[in-house]
């Protein structure tokens, strides 16, 4: 601690669950948006990626909200917001913009994407994965042409409707601690934006992980035309993202309102590490050189020529780098913005606990549980482009 | 009921009355203090009650007919935390150091302008003596609380609608309904807000709820020993408050937010925030 704090600031109040959270609703958005690239706009590369990263965004979706709820003081009260929501509190709308991308979008997406191949599971398979993937069909067994084209095209309209959805869903989360006016680390127009466009960058980066692992486990050959256009993509989204980042961080300079010194001293002293090392230099300046010359964004085939296993080496490198970074960010807004008190006079200090509700065990527990989930439904519904059922058995 | 008037009438007729009354000075300090005495103990032992401050004394308590604020006069305020170890034992608030409904802020701006604040256990512990004295250049107390704003953040972001502003103006929670999200915490810019360790749930300055409604003022007000905080109506009526306002330059805390509190400082630094 150093300066005055109010006395009712010694205890800070959102941890490091909450810094999950906004971490995990921005994988699950960024993910989608990742899948609509393929859906909507036609980027035929990305194919191999689209399921697996519908998949990646429901198991992320699923546990976002248990950081939450671990954190509250009264869990049980927690359906209220559903019952008796206050509709003038941003907070209370997440209940909603969660439960409407959770059902409306994910999983009817899902649903008509995956339901030929459903059914056809079910006809192939015996005992209780036959009944498990009967269920599944929800009694829309049939095949024929007309059924099909129409899960087509409803697919594609509600990825249509996913892509503001998406955007909904965490630039909403952005809006929750954007239009905190008593906090002015916070309080910014441009938050809702910043995150979303984190998002986007951290969910492309994700499913490249995820893609070129399962991959790599599964003994296939990395197909290097989709790694490179997310790679690409990847590179774009993060200009973006750095380029609205510097412009928050210079309209703060250049505004240079009262709580602009301790501002200064916050990131000077207590986000160093986290801001200018995590975030700036490997979250963003590392992957945006390494990227900018390595994938085929700024010139075709890149500028240098590299062997495509060094690319791929690249690559995963890069995304791990940015999801450190997208951590970071997160870290930065939801605690940075605890770290000095609301009388602009002093920094405080928040020590992580290991273990606890809130300590960093859960925190890891939090973050390898959505692996878990995504291994469950890769297991019950393939991503893989190699696993698709062949259609003349669809016929019988 | 013994009067103060009554005393000098009732001493020279027991004895021989002197051509002259004359008083020694032992006696008539003597005398002194027994008036006082008798003039005091009655409202010191609640025989004779004040006239009520706040609420109305008669029929069941109707919320649409107050509307309160507190004022509060940083000049008279002398930093003994009367009021803050008032506020915790009425109000049940955790006597660890970092929960306060209220507390008191000391402000020392040096020559150099340098400002120094501090609050030793929301001033429970006093304040260390000031060092090089021959620097300060101004010196205050500050009492801090949370400020019933008209438009208060903390009830804007409520998920459930757990804190409210009721019909007299208090922001007040509901600790049945409160899911301890913490969002209002974060909301508040006075740093009035913590979430209560036992209860789990977020607890703030009521204006001693259960006493306004009484009639009574709130703790903090009654134990103030130099009237710093006067509480009342504030809607035009001919209280204590309205006098406070007509009478004060005033302002309020972090205006620029919007927030329209209704705590409202007389001879307030702007160094204060």
């Amino acid at each position: 601690m150093q300066g005055y704090i109010y006395p009712n600031e010694f205890e800070l109040q959102w941890s490091l669950l909450i810094v999950l959270y906004p971490y995990l609703t921005g994988l699950v958005a960024g993910a989608f948006i990742l899948a609509s690239l393929e859906r909507v706009f036609n980027v035929r590369e990305v194919q191999p990626t689209y399921r697996l990263a519908l998949l990646t965004a429901l198991a992320f979706l699923i546990v976002a909200p248990l950081p939450l709820m671990a954190h509250l003081g009264h869990p049980e009260r927690a359906f209220e917001m559903f019952l008796t929501p206050n509709k003038r509190s941003a907070m209370a709308m997440f209940g909603f913009v969660y439960a409407w991308y959770l059902m409306v979008v994910l999983l009817l997406e899902i649903w008509f994407d995956y339901r030929r191949d459903i059914v056809i599971w079910a006809r192939q398979s015996t005992g209780i994965r036959r009944w498990i993937y009967y269920g599944l069909t929800l009694g829309a067994t049939d095949l024929s042409p007309r059924t099909l084209a129409f899960d087509d095209s409803a697919g594609r309209w509600i990825t249509v409707i996913g892509i503001p959805s998406a955007f909904l869903l965490h630039g909403y989360v952005g809006f929750i601690f954007g239009s905190v006016k008593a906090n002015p680390w916070w309080s910014s127009v441009l938050m809702p934006v910043v995150f979303l466009f984190s998002a986007i960058v951290s969910g492309i980066a994700l499913v490249l992980v995820i893609y070129m692992l399962t991959t790599m486990l599964r003994w296939r050959k990395i197909d290097m035309a989709c790694l490179d256009k997310l790679a690409q993509f990847l590179f774009y989204a993060l200009i973006v993202d750095a380029s609205l980042e510097s412009l928050d961080f210079i309209h703060r300079l250049y505004e240079a309102e009262e709580s602009i010194d301790i501002l200064a001293q916050l990131v000077q002293n207590r986000l160093f590490i986290s801001l200018i090392v995590l975030q700036l230099l490997i979250g963003t300046l590392i992957p945006l050189v390494a990227l900018g010359f390595a994938s085929p964004a700024l010139r075709k085939g890149g500028f240098l020529r590299i062997p495509p296993e060094l690319r791929q080496l690249i690559y995963l490198v890069a995304a791990v780098f940015v999801q450190i970074g997208i951590f970071s960010i997160r870290w930065n807004v939801v605690i940075g913005g605890q770290l000095f008190s609301k009388s602009l006079r002093g920094l405080t200090v928040y020590k992580v606990q290991l273990l606890g509700i809130e300590g960093l065990a859960m925190t890891m527990v939090l973050l390898a549980l959505p692996f878990v989930i995504l291994w469950v439904l890769a297991k019950l519904l393939p991503p893989w482009p190699d696993r698709v059922p062949q259609d003349d058995v669809a016929a019988t | 009921m013994p009067d103060a008037h009554d005393m000098p009438d009732s001493w020279p007729r027991e004895a021989e009355p002197p051509k002259e009354v004359r008083v020694d000075r032992r006696a008539f300090l003597a005398n002194l203090l027994a008036a006082a005495a008798a003039a005091g103990s009655p409202i010191l032992l609640g025989a004779v009650r004040l006239p009520r401050l706040a609420a109305q004394d008669d029929g069941p308590y109707d919320a649409s007919e107050h509307y309160y604020g507190i004022g509060l006069d940083v000049n008279k305020c002398i930093g003994c935390a009367r009021c803050v170890a008032a506020c915790k034992t009425e109000n049940d608030v955790p006597l660890e150091p970092h929960y306060f409904n209220t507390w008191i802020e000391r402000y020392i701006l040096r020559t150099d302008g340098s400002v120094e604040v501090e609050s030793p256990n929301g001033g429970l512990d006093g304040f260390a003596g000031i060092e090089n004295a021959g620097t300060v250049l101004r010196t205050f107390f500050v009492p801090k609380l949370c400020n019933h704003c008209e438009n208060p953040p903390c009830v804007q972001v409520c998920p459930v609608g757990a804190t409210f502003v009721s019909q007299d103006g208090v922001v007040l929670v509901d600790e049945d309904y409160c899911v301890g999200c913490r969002y209002c915490i974060q909301a508040c810019p006075y740093g009035a807000r913590y979430l209560h360790p036992e209860k789990r749930v977020a607890g703030k300055c009521t204006f001693c709820y259960h006493r306004i409604t009484k009639g009574l003022v709130p703790a903090c007000v009654e134990a103030c020993p130099t009237g710093a905080r006067v509480f009342g109506e504030l809607e035009n009526r001919a209280t204590p408050l309205a006098r406070f306002m007509r009478f004060n330059d005033l302002q309020v805390l972090k205006p620029n937010l919007n927030t329209k509190p209704k705590a409202y400082y007389a001879n307030l630094d702007y160094e204060v925030r």
